[in-house]
Order: structure tokens, then sequence, then C-alpha cells
């Protein structure tokens, strides 16, 4: 992910000092770190598109036209939806907490927010098993409201909340500590009320932060496969994400259903890098 | 400070200028976090125990359980080290070497935090699985498992060293250099040392993170138990046969690996940050 906020100054002007000295030394690095770029990386990338498109374009469109497929797209798209929203609103408040409160609390509350990233997708799944099953701590007295988390819709958007949490949070807390606070006390003591100020103040401060947290949300929510495969029960063309949709045709033996549903979760995350690196902003990059 | 200015409005009372950052904030956010992230881990640590003592050990000792654990953290390991060799080479060439692309590059490092974890698990059968064009075939071995984890634990280390790579001072280089030192004694003995808190954070992060891996390993593993079952799928095994306690009980541990490595880091972080300034 990115480098962490911090500005940097430009590339050195002189690019690589005695580097005709050490021409085949640089040539060998540059090979080899290559070299393996293309083995882990892009070669492996290249496959995906050539295993759906191995057939020709018209298997590949059937499989886009499949009634599954498209199913799967669409409470992809809504659950991305509702956790992009929620991490959104609750990620700014999170900073904006953070971005004020120092000491104990304040590295608690840090912690905390980052604790998502060090759970393993399939404990997140079990976490919410454990809560909201029919035999869990809340799930049952839910269940005899007629509501269903899990194995239903709430469970998948709750796992993918969990999981994408703190991008949002961790992308604008920085940015708030940066401005401080003598702006937003101004305003108030000319007597704006403190939703002008945030409108006024805070959110054009923060707004490149909070779109880039919402790419990373997104990115994440999209792709979210462990928590929701453990939360969803795997009911087909009821609760099938795209991610499970292909694994769900891998295991059928469908490689051009897998491979061409796996494209498409595959452009999707260039876009979310592109994206990432056109609004990145370019001092932090050189 | 908020007291300065709040002196300005006299006869008004205390001004409460945070507006958005005050009590209330701190509430709600405290509210959404508990509900979606620690009252489910509590539920998790609960259900381990709640079953007694003795379910939770022999649910961990069973050497099934052993046998997934050691694969884990040893494979988890393996993979860290080797990332971290080639996330400091990669950085080196993307922040000292200048060639038509780099930022190209550069974006494509990013590539396996944005892919889907079951999409890079699928990119690396394309490849290194049955029809694989290369003659490769690892499917279902512990190289397969290593190789989706290379994949998917690839960016940390670069992402770590490349800014600090960026502010390294090359003046001292060029001193050492003009001193007689040699390519690799300046690497060893300037940059190594100045990158070292940076690399460790890497290696830290992508550690935790092979750990919990799942997604990018379930189809390439072939989760035969004793030879490529890794703890996460263990875990997802136990869910699905309706084992909540053993599943609870073998997350516990990996939970706390994860705990431990992570705190160590933030500890040595805070060390390695008041050297560095």
């Amino acid at each position: 992910m990115p480098a962490n906020g911090g500005g940097h100054a430009a590339a050195p002007p002189l690019a690589a000092v005695g580097g005709g000295r050490r021409g085949a030394g640089r040539w060998a690095l540059r090979g080899a770190a290559f070299g393996y770029l293309a083995l882990i990386l892009v070669v492996p990338l290249g496959m995906v598109g050539w295993r759906a498109f191995g057939d020709g374009v018209g298997p590949v469109l059937d499989a886009l036209d499949n009634r599954f497929f498209l199913h799967a797209l669409w409470l992809t798209a809504i659950i991305t939806l509702i956790t992009v929203v929620a991490n959104t609103i609750f990620g700014v408040a999170i900073a904006m907490v953070l971005a004020r409160r120092r000491g104990v609390g304040g590295a608690i509350l840090s912690a905390l927010v980052t604790l998502p990233l060090a759970v393993s997708p399939v404990i997140v799944g079990l976490a919410l098993v454990l809560v909201w099953g029919r035999q869990g701590w809340f799930g049952g007295a839910l269940a005899d409201q007629g509501i269903q988390v899990i194995f239903a819709l709430p469970g998948m958007v709750l796992a993918s909340i969990f999981i994408s949490l703190p991008f949002v949070a961790r992308e604008v807390a920085p940015l708030l500590r940066e401005i401080g606070t003598e702006q937003q006390e101004a305003a108030a003591t000319l007597g704006a009320s403190p939703l002008q100020t945030f409108r006024r103040i805070t959110l054009p401060a923060i707004r490149w932060g909070i779109a880039y947290g919402v790419v990373l949300t997104t990115a994440r929510a999209l792709g979210e496969y462990g928590a929701v495969a453990v939360v969803s029960g795997h009911l087909l063309g009821r609760t099938e994400t795209l991610t499970l949709h292909v694994e769900d045709r891998f295991q059928a033996f469908d490689i051009v259903g897998a491979y061409t549903a796996a494209l498409v979760l595959a452009f999707l995350a260039l876009l979310a890098v592109v994206t990432m690196h056109l609004t990145r902003p370019k001092e932090s990059r050189s | 400070m908020s007291g300065r200015l709040a002196a300005l409005r006299p006869g008004l009372g205390p001004l409460r200028p945070r507006g958005f950052g005050g009590p209330l904030t701190l509430g709600l956010g405290t509210c959404f976090l508990s509900l979606i992230v620690l009252i489910p881990l509590a539920a998790v640590i609960w259900r381990s125990q709640s079953d007694g003592a003795d379910t939770f050990w022999a649910a961990i000792s069973s050497p099934r359980a052993v046998s997934a654990l050691q694969l884990t953290v040893g494979i988890s390991l393996a993979v860290a080290l080797i990332n971290t060799v080639m996330g400091i080479l990669i950085a080196w060439v993307l922040v000292r070497d200048r060639f038509p692309g780099r930022r190209l590059v550069d974006a494509l490092i990013d590539m396996p935090f944005a892919l889907p974890t079951i999409v890079a698990g699928l990119t690396m059968i394309a490849l290194y699985g049955p029809r694989s064009p290369l003659g490769v075939d690892v499917a279902y071995t512990r190289a397969g498992i290593a190789l989706a984890l290379l994949f998917v634990t690839l960016p940390f280390v670069v992402r770590a060293v490349q800014p600090v790579l960026m502010e390294l001072d090359r003046e001292v280089e060029d001193a050492a250099a003009s001193l007689g030192a040699k390519p690799r004694t300046i690497f060893l003995r300037v940059i190594l040392p100045n990158l070292r808190p940076a690399v460790l954070t890497g290696v830290g992060l992508a550690f935790s993170r092979a750990l919990g891996e799942f997604g990018s390993v379930v189809l390439i593993a072939g989760n035969v138990p004793f030879k490529t079952e890794l703890s996460s799928v263990l875990i997802f095994g136990h869910i699905e046969s309706g084992n909540p306690a053993g599943a609870a009980a073998v997350s516990v541990v990996l939970l706390a690996i994860s705990l431990v490595v992570l705190v160590g880091l933030s500890i040595g972080e805070r060390m390695g940050g008041d050297r560095a300034r």
C-alpha cells in the first residue's frame, strides 16, 4: 500500500552517480528484479486473460451472460456499496477521534482500527458466525424475530465492513492531524455551526484522503473471499458474490467461467490501482 | 489553542469548537468498532474456552493441528524472508534505477493488494498448475502454497523500504565510495543499517499476512492433512464440519502469534524511529 504519506523530495537530479562504472551490476539487479516480478506477478496475471480467452470470445461472452454470474455481480455491487458508505462515514468519524486523541486512549483506538488487517479472513467469518449465527450471542434472538444474518446479505455486509474497516480511517487521520484544529476553531469562533465548519473547513482538507480510502475500501470489499465464504453458505444464485462464483466455477471444472469472472475482478483491481496512482498526491511519488 | 480563541467570545461561555471531533464522535466510533470488530473477536476467544480447557488443549495439540501450524509458520517465515530480499532489490531498482516504464512497474507492485485473493490463487494455478505452459506443476504441493503466498506478500517490503530509500542521503554513500569502500561494503555498512526499521516493518506485515492467508492458497494447496493443510484452511474445515470450538481454538493460536508479531513490530518501530530521527 502507499508509502505512508510523508512527502518526499523529487528524485535526485543525478540519477545514476557512477552508474557507468557499475553498469554490469546495475543490469544484474535490474534483471533479477524484473525476472522475479515477471515470474511472480506479470506472467501469472497475463495467464488469467489467456485462460479465459483460450477457446475464443464466444464462451467468454456466454460466461458473462450467465444468470449466476450476473447475480453474483449484482450482489457484489450491493455489498460493496453498503460497505463503502458505512466505512466512509465511520472511517471519517474514527479518524477525527484518532487525530485529536493522544496517549493511551489514542494508541488503543489506533491499534483497534488496524486490527482487521492482522486477522485472518477465515477467523473474521468464524467470529461473525459465533455472534450472529443461530447459536450465536445475538443471532438466536434475531432469528426469533425472523431476521437472518448468517447465510444472508447482512452477514456478508458485516464481513465486508470488518475486513475493509481500516482504510478510510487510516488515510484521513494523518491529514486531519496535519491541518490541526486552529482553522476549525477560528471558524467556530466566527459563529460557524459544526456542520458548516465540517463542510467548509475540514472536508476540503481531507477529501483526497477520503477518495483514496474509498478506492482501497472498494477494492478490498469487491475482492473479499475468506470471510464471505464462511458466512455466505454458498447458496447458488442467492448468497454468491463474484469471488465465490469464481471458486464455484473452478470447482465445477468450468474453466472459462472461472477465469472470465476472475478476469472481471482483475480488471476492477487494475482500475483501482490505476486510480490510486493517479489520485496519489504528486509529492509522495517521485 | 482553544482557550485563547474562546477568549475572543467573551460572555458566551465555553466554546466547543471541536464539533465533530467531540465526545459524540468518540462514542459513535467506539460503538461501531466494538460492534464490528471487538465483540466478534471476543466471541472467538470465548468460544475457544467455553467447552473447557481440555477441549481447547485437545484441539490445538492434535497432530493435525500441530502439523498445520508448523507448516503455516514455517512457510510464512520462508516466504517473508524471500520477499524481504526480493523486496529490497525491487525497491532499489525502482528508486535508484531509471528506465522507461518505471511508473508502470511501480503501480504494478500494488496489484497483489488490490487483486482478490481467490483470483490470485487462480492466477498462480494458471501458470504453475496442472496445465502449466511452463511445464511446472506445483498444485497440491507446499511449493504451490509458497508461490501463492509470495504473490500475495510481494508489496509489503517494497512499499516499506521505498520511501526510506528515497530519503536516504546520497552524500554519505559518495563519501564512503571516495574513501575506497566497495559497492558491497557501502550497501552492507551504509545503506542496509538505515533500511533496517523499514525492512522489519515490511517483514512483520508480510509474515502476519501470510499466517492468515486463505483465499489465494485454498485452491492451489489441495489441503491434504499433514501435507498441505494450513491453519487457516483447518479453521475453515472445522467450521464447515460443525466444530466451532475447534475452529475457535486454532483461531486463538493464530491470533496470538499475529498479535505478538505486530506488538513486537510496533515496539521495534518506535525504537528504530527514535534512532532514525
